[in-house]
């Protein structure tokens, strides 16, 4: 029993991360119908800014709290700032061209940072600090639960609620609604969609980092690659859950964390990216639009 | 007796909540132009696109006449590729052609469906092939003469005036050798001196034996050209005659002229 | 006025970028030893990067507008190589000038050099292979290098279990990608361009995965050592004249692959291809069988895929899974998107560009799969149609009647 519940938990965090991750394509994908490939380095930029400001802070000897809380934000301003600039430089020109060419644009700046984080840091894994400390008023359940579960748990939780917050009842959140809905119909009700889509790379790709920063102290590691298994999972599970549908990327995101780690659990452990893969390559052949999506049929 | 070429029956399509077409009889005789007209949004394109295959229709019965024979095939759940096959070809009311293929290219494809060679015949190019080809090169040409795109032969399909995209449309749809050909408003865009000579065109086509089932907004060109008119609104038949019975007719008077005074 | 107001531009996207780049091109810690680096020059490399970049591609846009604004009408203006190929005498000397230097390349070079043409030359059947798919067909295949491995695991099992030669498992590799192909074809054809591309992706890594997991199989990632060298009528070849002897099998390759590709563009199968990337509703309209001519398209890729896998588990003797990942299918697709999409001559002159670059400008060979992804980008925003455009053949017609 024990161990099904640890299984639970650890489903659940790993469920939550992807949600974080996910949330930026269905976003993203949502707006301007387009895979943003490159989503997944965000992420891993997220953890490495996240990693190189703790550590400088942590040799400066700043208090623990300090360090997370300023990693935390660096992370989330630089993820957004690159998602920014990204989608101006490769994808902002290819607006009207055919849909194939912002993909392959977004798989090329998907490569491009992986290998500017490689020669401008490392290959190696490098050690994250462990940025959350574990509480003792969790130590009788410590070795089913650990402390850093729990606060992934409730950070997405709360990232999660201020996420439906603006999305519902925000200006921004409700011009990203319309401008999903109907691009042109927005442009012409006056929403500066250019705008938009820009806010949409930001809160996506901050969403990300913190997923990022997250992960990391939960794993201990990092390297450049993290970013691509990341992606393709938080994909995976935005696409279970319904591409283009925020509770779907969430709801794909859990159970998607949670057949993994039951997977792995009472299966084996070696073909857990094989089980994502197939999962991926399955539902996108026999229900591509996914849990809570909608089949539509395209205008001729 | 049989001189129907394409039989309707009760044509329905869904689209979530919104009934697109409800319950559609139509029918066209061998050698006839029939016309399909209704206000915008009527259903008429999402009319070509359920017996066109591209949708699925939610009910309702397809059949077109065999070739050459008494009987008809049903087209219901066939794909498009198959529907073309069985001799039913069509133009798209919002252009789509080629865009980075030639203009005969283009017509080229419209033989697809009635040649053969595959990869075998595509690397040795055995005889049978290369007589294909050139079978494919003179139909081809032979179609662009007919609706005077001749002198465009190697432009690319998107480097054309507007209206001879839409000629070529037509020329491509009849490079299938089509026992009905489905117009979509062809005359859409065009200037008063095109759409002259488009009507000049269909009319040659028609003249020929082709049986052609047109949608279109231009009235002028509607009356002038077909044998009959159905009208449609909100996806039903609203009526059927000949041009001066429905020039008369109340109903379509209110639903189809009476919106554009309104308007 | 105008160029101070760039200038101005230019600073501020400069600064933007030092910005951005901060954290990850200036700092460098070590979490170990607790040491911290700050490489300042690489914030002004970033700057003075950026700052040129920007006022280059201000300058170039600049110019562009004059130049339409001057001459109205533009004949889209075709450039030196498609009027040589347009030009049949042309061509022919040409090609048999580049064919003369291929055959006597090994007596003038060494060794080494003649091996890494030979990678070259198989970096340009792949990348016609991809081409097919990607490049005429219009189907974003991201792990062609699925059906590579499938052929160089079909020689390399099959030379180790059954002692099999070269040229019996050659067809045998084509044969087994080009069924892999269709099996994985027949579900995923039907699915939209950009879930297509990602279920190949994920294909590709599955393959990838097992053949690293499956250690009973494959021997895992330790990977197959001792394959054989092709073999020439039972002849033994010290290792000198088999790299020659391979280089020879690859020249032939790209012949008949340019021989075969540029029948198929122009055939009947070949516009059907073209037709279905331009438009595939109009294309089924058309009469044309989505599935079926989408399959053939995927398997003949996969089948020079597998072709080429098989060569190159001969001329590596050694293969395991990590030459087969994503990457490669990045690379492959990156030759196709720099020459041109569905442009032969391009996409060979981009395979030469992006294979023998990094090798011969070594200074370059780290910044290599940097300069992939940055090509990829650049190429979509600047020139999507790739460096050579492809053109149509055009046909000439008596007048009739
Ligand atoms: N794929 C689709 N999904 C949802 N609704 C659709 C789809 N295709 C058509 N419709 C709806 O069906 C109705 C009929 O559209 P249709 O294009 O057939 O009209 P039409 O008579 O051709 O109009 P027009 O004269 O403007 O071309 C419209 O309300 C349209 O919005
Ligand atoms: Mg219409």
């Amino acid at each position: 029993m024990d161990y099904f519940i640890e299984l639970l938990f650890s489903g659940l965090t790993r469920g939550s991360i992807y949600a974080l991750i996910a949330l930026g394509y269905t976003m993203v994908y949502g707006i301007i119908g387009l895979i943003n490939f490159a989503h997944g380095e965000i992420y891993m930029i997220g953890a490495f800014t996240a990693f190189i400001v703790a550590t400088v802070l942590s040799i400066y000897g700043f208090p623990l709290l300090a360090i997370i809380v300023i990693a935390g934000v660096a992370a989330a301003v630089w993820s957004s700032a690159y998602g920014y600039t990204i989608e101006k430089i490769a994808y902002k020109p290819l607006r009207h061209a055919p849909r194939l060419s912002p993909l392959i644009s977004a798989i090329g700046m998907s490569i491009f940072l992986q290998n500017y984080v490689l020669l401008a840091q490392t290959s190696d894994f490098l050690p994250f600090p462990a940025l959350i400390p574990e509480f003792e008023f969790m130590e009788p359940v410590a070795h089913i639960v650990g402390s850093s579960d729990l606060v992934i748990l409730i950070t997405t939780t709360i990232v999660m609620l201020i996420l439906t917050y603006i999305i519902k009842f925000t200006r921004v959140g409700k011009a990203m609604r319309a401008t999903a809905q109907d691009r042109t119909m927005a442009m012409l009700v006056g929403i500066n969609v250019n705008q938009i889509i820009s806010a949409t790379f930001i809160i996506g790709s901050a969403l990300a980092a913190i997923g990022g920063l997250l992960i990391a102290s939960h794993i201990g590691q990092i390297n450049f690659y993290i970013g691509f298994i990341a992606g393709i999972k938080a994909f995976t599970a935005a696409v279970l859950g319904g591409i283009g549908s925020i509770p779907g990327a969430v709801l794909g995101s859990l159970v998607l964390g949670l057949t993994e780690s039951f997977a792995t659990g009472y299966v084996s452990s070696d073909y857990e990216d094989v089980f994502a893969f197939s999962l991926l390559v399955l539902i996108l052949i026999f229900k591509p639009s996914g849990l809570l999506g909608k089949a539509e049929t395209k205008k001729v | 007796m049989n001189t129907q070429i394409l039989k309707v029956n009760g044509l329905t399509m869904d689209f979530g909540g919104i009934r697109a077409l409800n319950s559609l009889d139509l029918d066209v005789n061998r050698g006839e132009i029939v016309a399909l007209i209704g206000p915008n949004g009527a259903g008429k394109t999402t009319f070509f696109n359920c017996i066109t295959g591209i949708y699925a229709p939610t009910e309702g019965e397809v059949y077109l006449a065999a070739p050459g024979s008494d009987t008809s095939v049903s087209l219901k759940g066939l794909k498009p590729n198959q529907v073309t096959e069985k001799g039913l070809a069509r133009t798209f009311q919002n252009i789509r052609l080629f865009a980075k293929m030639t203009v005969l290219e283009n017509v080229m494809i419209g033989r697809h469906c009635r040649t053969k060679a595959f990869v075998l015949g595509a690397v040795f190019r055995n005889k049978a092939t290369r007589d294909e080809e050139q079978s494919i090169l003179e139909t081809s040409y032979a179609i662009l003469q007919k609706v005077g795109l001749e002198q465009y032969v190697n432009e690319f399909a998107n480097n054309l005036p507007y209206g001879a995209q839409r000629r070529l449309e037509v020329a491509r749809a009849l490079a299938t050798e089509p026992l009905l050909l489905l117009l979509d408003e062809p005359a859409a865009g065009m200037n008063p001196q095109e759409t002259i000579e488009l009507e000049k065109l269909i009319k040659e086509i028609s003249s020929e034996g082709q049986s052609i089932l047109l949608i279109e907004h231009d009235m002028t060109l509607v009356m002038s050209l077909s044998d009959r008119i159905f009208v449609m609104d909100y996806g039903k038949k609203i009526a059927e005659g000949t041009p001066v019975e429905i020039r008369e007719n109340p109903a379509v008077i209110k639903a189809y002229l009476g919106e554009d005074v309104d308007a | 006025m105008l160029l101070i107001k760039e200038l101005k531009k230019a600073l501020g996207v400069a600064l933007w970028f030092v910005f951005l780049t901060f954290p990850i091109m200036v700092i460098k810690v070590d979490p170990i030893e607790r040491i911290i680096r700050y490489r300042w020059e690489n914030a002004a490399y970033v700057a003075i990067v950026t700052f040129t970049v920007y006022l280059v591609m201000s300058f170039i846009k600049l110019r562009k507008l004059r130049v339409t604004a001057d001459k109205k009408e533009s004949k889209p203006s075709r450039n030196v190589i498609h009027s040589i190929l347009n030009n049949k005498k042309q061509l022919a000397v040409l090609s048999f000038m580049i064919l003369a230097i291929a055959l006597v390349f090994p007596h003038f070079f060494s060794v080494y050099q003649t091996n890494v043409m030979t990678t070259a030359l198989m970096y340009v059947v792949l990348g016609l292979g991809l081409n097919i798919v990607v490049g005429m067909a219009g189907l974003l295949d991201l792990g062609f290098v699925a059906f590579y491995a499938v052929g160089a695991y079909s020689y390399a099992l099959l030379n180790y279990h059954f002692g099999l030669g070269f040229w019996v498992v050659l067809p045998i590799g084509g044969a087994l990608a080009a069924i892999f192909g269709i099996i994985l074809g027949f579900p995923v054809l039907r699915l939209r361009g950009d879930y297509l591309a990602i279920v190949t992706l994920g294909f590709g890594e599955i393959i990838r995965l097992i053949l690293e997991n499956w250690g009973e199989f494959s021997q895992g990632p330790s990977g197959i050592s001792n394959i054989s060298r092709p073999g020439f009528f039972g002849m033994d070849f010290s290792l000198e004249t088999s790299i020659m002897y391979m280089y020879y099998i690859m020249v032939i390759g790209v012949i008949v692959t340019i021989f075969i590709v540029n029948r198929l563009q122009d055939s009947r199968l070949g516009r059907a291809w073209i037709a279905l990337r331009e438009d595939e509703i109009a294309c089924q309209a058309m009469g044309i069988d989505k599935r079926k001519t989408k399959l053939a398209a995927f398997s003949l890729g996969a089948f020079w895929a597998g072709l080429i896998g098989v060569v190159f588990a001969a001329k590596t003797t050694f293969i395991n899974p990590a030459s087969f990942t994503f990457l490669e299918s990045a690379i492959i697709l990156s030759i196709v998107v720099l020459g041109g999409m569905g442009s032969i001559i391009g996409v060979i002159i981009g395979a030469f560009i992006l294979i023998l670059m990094p090798e011969y400008l070594r200074a370059l060979s780290e910044y290599r799969m940097l300069a992939f992804g940055g090509v990829m980008v650049a190429m979509m925003v600047f020139r999507p149609q790739g460096m050579i455009a492809n053109i149509r053949r055009t046909y000439k017609f008596e007048k009739q009647k």
